[in-house]
């Protein structure tokens, strides 16, 4: 075997047994490296008392004002949290889109207050008339 | 492509490539942002800031794709030990380290107007910055053992290893929530959740930084094959004088 064959080889196999390291390491790490929970996530296992994060849609015609309160549903389409959040809201808080709740479960209501709220958009990327002649045959959520 | 490894060969092949590759780049560039930033509809839920997206989209593609080819002609340099291998890796990681920060920097400021921060430690944002920072790893690591007239192994297997956060990159919005939304565009399945107005400016944009790319790992590796004739000669002359 000439000696380049060998440095392929070493080559080869080194990135395979990087591979395989990163494989394990990534299974063990799992869940651990995600940035949010969804509501079924949630209601799996007991309520958690610390601050944590909440992600899903917003349930459509739950998003109720009371000053600058609000108060809405967050949805993963199987389980739903009420959400209660006092400032102000980024410009892509909306119903039927994804939003991400910072905050914490109180034990007395099972309401989720949230400190922080994030809007999470989808991949999809399209003109207003385009969503606007989509929303009349209902393949498409409410734009702005 | 021992053929094209000869450096003498790809100087000549370079000169004449250099200018036509920076021109269309520069052309396809221009093309993709003005369609982009002024001829193209805005967004339905996001608005004008979508136009962040022209610019961010290519940058984290090529941020990701430059170093897929760093890696590769790392691979080269340590397998067939081919000198070209190891200036066209020292070549490519600035400008992928700097399309990187392109991408994070643009990322930013689109984050701010439409999830409400501007970062946030979620998978994919963190892999990109990991990103840049294997790339500075290996900038830092290439220059010292250049420095010290090694043939840059140490750095060439930094860059190997760092491959393992491409697929964490790629799949980070699938394999864990993040705030980053998943993928639009699918290459294998030749598919894309982008609306035709809004993805011909992008995959102009795209061509046109990819052409860039190229364009400056061209003149890179000539510039860097230009200093080594000019320190052989040099040394020659040393020589003789003493």
């Amino acid at each position: 075997m000439k000696a380049k064959h060998q440095r392929l080889w070493l080559v080869v196999g080194a990135l395979g047994a990087l591979g395989g390291a990163g494989a394990l390491a990534f299974s063990t790490l799992g869940e651990k490296a995600t940035y949010f929970y969804a509501p079924s996530d949630l209601k799996k296992g007991p309520a958690p008392t610390a601050a944590i994060r909440l992600g899903g849609m917003v349930a459509k015609g739950s998003i109720q004002r009371d000053g600058a309160t609000v108060r809405f549903i967050v949805t993963d389409m199987a389980q739903t949290v009420p959400v209660t959040y006092t400032g102000i809201l980024p410009d892509l808080f909306r119903e039927g889109q994804g939003v991400i709740a910072e905050g914490k479960i109180d034990p007395a209501t099972g309401q989720f207050r949230a400190e922080t709220i994030l809007a999470k958009h989808d991949e999809s990327y399209m003109p207003p008339e385009v969503a606007g002649a989509m929303k009349k045959t209902g393949s498409v959520s409410a734009g702005p | 492509m021992h053929r094209y490894a000869n450096p003498l060969r790809f100087l000549k092949i370079a000169r004449v490539a250099t200018p036509i590759v920076a021109l269309l780049g520069l052309a396809l560039t221009a093309a993709g942002l003005w369609i982009g930033l002024f001829a193209s509809p805005p967004d339905y839920q996001q608005g004008e800031s979508v136009r962040i997206m022209y610019v961010h989209v290519p940058a984290a593609w090529l941020g990701a794709g430059g170093y897929l080819s760093l890696a590769i002609a790392s691979a080269t340099a340590l397998i067939w030990r081919h000198p070209l291998a190891t200036i066209a890796a020292r070549a490519i990681a600035p400008a992928g380290a700097a399309f990187t920060a392109i991408c994070l920097v643009s990322g930013a400021l689109w984050g701010k107007p439409t999830w409400g921060t501007y970062w946030v430690w979620d998978a994919r944002l963190t892999s990109m910055l990991v990103l840049l920072f294997l790339y500075l790893g290996y900038l830092a690591l290439a220059a010292s053992e250049a420095e010290r007239g090694g043939e840059q192994r140490g750095a060439a297997i930094l860059a190997l290893v760092g491959v393992i956060n491409l697929p964490i990159i790629k799949y980070s919005v699938e394999w864990w929530n993040t705030l980053h939304q998943g993928s639009s565009i699918s290459v294998v399945n030749a598919s894309s959740k982008i609306a035709p107005e809004l993805l011909t400016p992008l995959l102009l944009s795209v061509a046109g930084f990819s052409f860039l790319f190229a364009a400056i790992v061209l003149m890179r590796m000539r510039a860097m094959l230009a200093q080594q004739r000019i320190d052989a000669r040099s040394r020659r002359l040393a020589e003789a004088l003493a």
